[in-house]
């Protein structure tokens, strides 16, 4: 029956990757992927800048000539009481400096704000006042030419990490595995979820529809079962190929133009991350790791969730059992954060091959370097664990698919898998 | 005798309930094949062990002279009572992966699928999406997909719900069509008019057990009692006086709208015939004198509630 499935698998493939919704979110998300980084940068650039205006009442009487005025924020002095400057509905903001600011800054100055003050506004005002009180502090020492002296003891520290467990000296930069690690996990979170519960979704319909009788009546529900899986996978793997050919053609285009920027050349943690999204090998290398543990955790996971949908009769139903499938997921990106912040740990090591949690913490562990046998141990785990998962979810489905009406209970569920 | 489907003393349990007990149904190749039974008798259960979709806890079924395989589904067509089909998937495509699924490679399927759809009348459905069918043309599509690659064993589980008498007719005569061709049909239903027309043989299944089973005709012929039906006219009384010797029971009907009064009688034997006749004729003016069948719904009736009785009174002896 080695043609069923094949022909099962293309129809599941065939009818969703012909479907509108997926040509477009195929090709939208990116493109919203891209919106969403340059987003930020695009706001700061056209946000037209809030201009306030803030009223100072100075009792120490050598502060408030400090403070320096910026586009954004005016200070102005203001002789009256506090309360008629309260009174005052053109006023937007009161800045009181007690007495003794100078010496005891705590409790001694308020800002009085109509509204709540921006971010941006409330950073600014603090930080003039930091300055102008560090300033007049500094100044009482009566140290001679006291800023050229700290001027030359400031210092700024970077420096280049370089790997000398690679056969080149290739800069890599920490920063960027922890991105790295951080957008793969993700993803892989994302694929895993969605494309499992398509899985899941997918029988629960055929259920319902009572398609499935029929199919069951020419196949065996476990090729039904296996080639929906498979269906499903290859739809996924087509929409990751296809983000793969955009980002990468995208990045292809936009890294080398970056580190030819003379500005970013005396940055070493950029340009090692330059140097390190350049190297084809790394990024090859890591992206078909990638697929190979989606590919694993899809299967598990998806193994799982076809258990699920064959034993409830409706999503709703599914929703409770579906926490089976979710919670290690969900543990697994949980471990994995902690995998990224020490990803050499013995824990980081049980965790990155424990089939449940291996794709998330392979994921965060890969960018930093990990040894080939762990990678290939793992991946053993991850397809043996799931070809013993598959066989007893098939028992489940086999039974669960022509159970209506009730829902059942786990333990229920796991003694189909024992029905003859 | 030639039998395509046996199935001897199949059992079958699920949990705290047994579906099927000690079944056993033999069905005769190129003949139509009623599979009778109150709901939640067994039926589904059988037809799907039948079909390979579920095995039976002890028993066996053969098929064509040999013990069923997976192998033998594809000769096996099963429209199931509860119809499915993909609803976003067009219609023609569809039909094409159904028939694919029993081995039909994609162009045969497509060729004869045309010719079908063209039969039925319902070419024009082939590119459009199941959800826009109504339930009716739904299952005329369904009914092609179930028979196109031409299965010896037919299995129709409530094929006619949900049709207009016109496309019932036509598919009461593409099934007749089939048998005539060669094919078994298993046929299972509650609407016992259809099983007289269509059905040579039935098994009723009542409480997980085949409780009757048999060619309808001798069937109908067990259960009719020897009642007749007689239409006259004359003075009842009469007629009650001189027959009364001649039958066991006599019940006077309502008189027809030609005038003619009836009496319901049921005799000893096929032996009171002629005396009955011959009393009744020197009594009154004999219209007409015909026996009465019993109809499958009768039969039905009385064999179940006959069979529930004594299981009922068996239980409550045990308990």
């Amino acid at each position: 029956m080695k043609s069923a499935l094949s022909i099962i698998i293309s129809r599941e493939y065939l009818e969703r990757v012909k479907r509108k919704s997926f040509i477009i979110s195929t090709l939208l998300v990116p493109f919203f992927m891209i919106l969403l980084m340059f987003a930020p940068a695009a706001i700061m650039i056209f946000q037209t800048p809030e201009s306030k205006t803030v009223a100072v009442i100075d009792d120490s009487g050598v502060v408030a000539q400090r403070l320096r005025n910026s586009d954004e924020v005016k200070f102005v002095p203001y002789t009256a009481a506090l309360d008629s400057a309260r009174a005052d509905e053109s006023i937007e903001a009161i800045l009181t400096i007690g007495a003794k600011a100078v010496d005891r800054p705590d409790g001694a100055i308020s800002l009085y704000f109509r509204g709540a003050p921006s971010m941006a506004t409330d950073s600014y005002i603090s930080g003039q006042l930091k300055q102008a009180i560090e300033d007049i502090r500094l100044e009482a020492y009566n140290i001679e030419n006291i800023r050229e002296i700290l001027k030359e003891v400031e210092v700024n520290i970077s420096y280049p990490t370089i790997r000398i467990d690679k056969d080149e000296d290739t800069g890599t930069s920490s920063a960027l595995s922890y991105v790295i690690a951080l957008m793969m996990d993700m993803i892989l979170y994302m694929f895993i979820l969605i494309y499992g519960q398509m899985v899941m979704t997918s029988i629960i319909e055929e259920k319902n529809n009572r398609v499935l009788e029929i199919v069951v009546s020419s196949v065996k529900p476990s090729s039904l079962m296996l080639g929906k899986i498979l269906g499903i996978g290859l739809v996924a793997i087509t929409q990751i190929l296809i983000w793969a050919v955009l980002i990468g053609a995208c990045s292809a285009w936009a890294v080398p133009f970056l580190g030819e920027m003379p500005a970013m050349a005396d940055e070493p943690e950029l340009m090692g991350a330059i140097a390190q999204l350049s190297d084809f090998g790394y990024v090859a290398s890591l992206f078909i790791y990638m697929i190979l543990f989606f590919i694993g955790g899809y299967l598990f996971y998806s193994a799982i969730y076809a258990a699920i949908g064959s034993a409830v009769d409706n999503v709703q139903d599914a929703s409770q059992l579906s926490t089976i499938a979710t919670m290690p997921v969900i543990i697994g990106i949980i471990a994995s954060m902690s995998v990224i912040q020490n990803p050499g740990s013995t824990l980081s090591f049980w965790i990155s091959i424990f089939p449940f949690t291996s794709p998330m913490a392979m994921m965060s562990r890969l960018p930093f370097g990990v040894p080939f046998w762990e990678i290939a141990l793992a991946l053993v785990v991850l397809y043996a664990s799931f070809l013993g998962l598959i066989w007893l979810c098939a028992k489940i489905y086999r039974v669960g698919i022509f159970m209506y009406g009730k829902k059942p209970t786990l333990i229920e569920i796991l003694k189909w898998s024992r029905y003859k | 005798m030639d039998n395509i489907l046996t199935a001897t003393h199949i059992t079958k349990d699920y949990a705290g309930h047994r579906a099927l007990d000690d079944v056993s149904i033999s069905v005769p190749r190129g003949k139509v094949y009623g599979l009778l039974g109150p709901n939640g008798a067994g039926k589904t259960t059988l037809i799907r062990i039948i079909n390979h979709i579920t095995a039976p806890d002890s028993g066996e079924v053969t098929f064509d002279g040999h013990r069923l395989t997976a192998d033998d589904i594809v000769n096996i067509g099963y429209l199931p009572e509860e119809r499915g089909l993909y609803k976003k998937m067009k219609v023609g495509d569809q039909a094409v992966f159904f028939a694919r699924l029993k081995g039909l490679s994609k162009s045969d399927a497509e060729a004869q699928l045309r010719s079908w759809f063209e039969r039925l009348d319902i070419s024009e459905w082939w590119d459009k999406k199941v959800e826009e069918l109504s339930k009716g043309m739904a299952q005329k599509v369904q009914f092609i997909v179930t028979v196109l690659h031409r299965p010896k064993l037919l299995i129709f589980d409530e094929p006619f719900s949900g049709f207009d008498p016109i496309n019932a007719g036509i598919l009461k005569r593409e099934i007749l069509k089939l048998r005539d061709e060669g094919a078994t049909v298993i046929f299972s239903t509650h609407n016992m008019g259809s099983v007289e027309e269509l059905c040579d043989e039935i098994s009723l299944i009542n409480r997980s057990r085949n409780i009757l089973s048999g060619p309808v005709r001798d069937l109908r012929e067990k259960f009719s009692d020897n009642r007749y039906a007689l239409a006259f006219i004359g003075n009842p009384d009469t007629l009650r006086a001189a027959v009364a010797p001649a039958c066991t029971s006599f019940e006077l009907g309502a008189i027809d709208t030609d005038g003619n009064a009836t009496a319901i009688v049921s005799l000893p034997g096929a032996d009171a015939l002629k005396p009955f006749v011959a009393a009744a004729n020197d009594a009154v003016i004999i219209n007409s004198f015909r026996r009465l069948m019993p109809s499958m719904d009768d039969i039905f009736v009385s064999a179940v509630e006959a069979y529930n009785r004594a299981d009922d009174a068996q239980s409550s002896i045990q308990q």
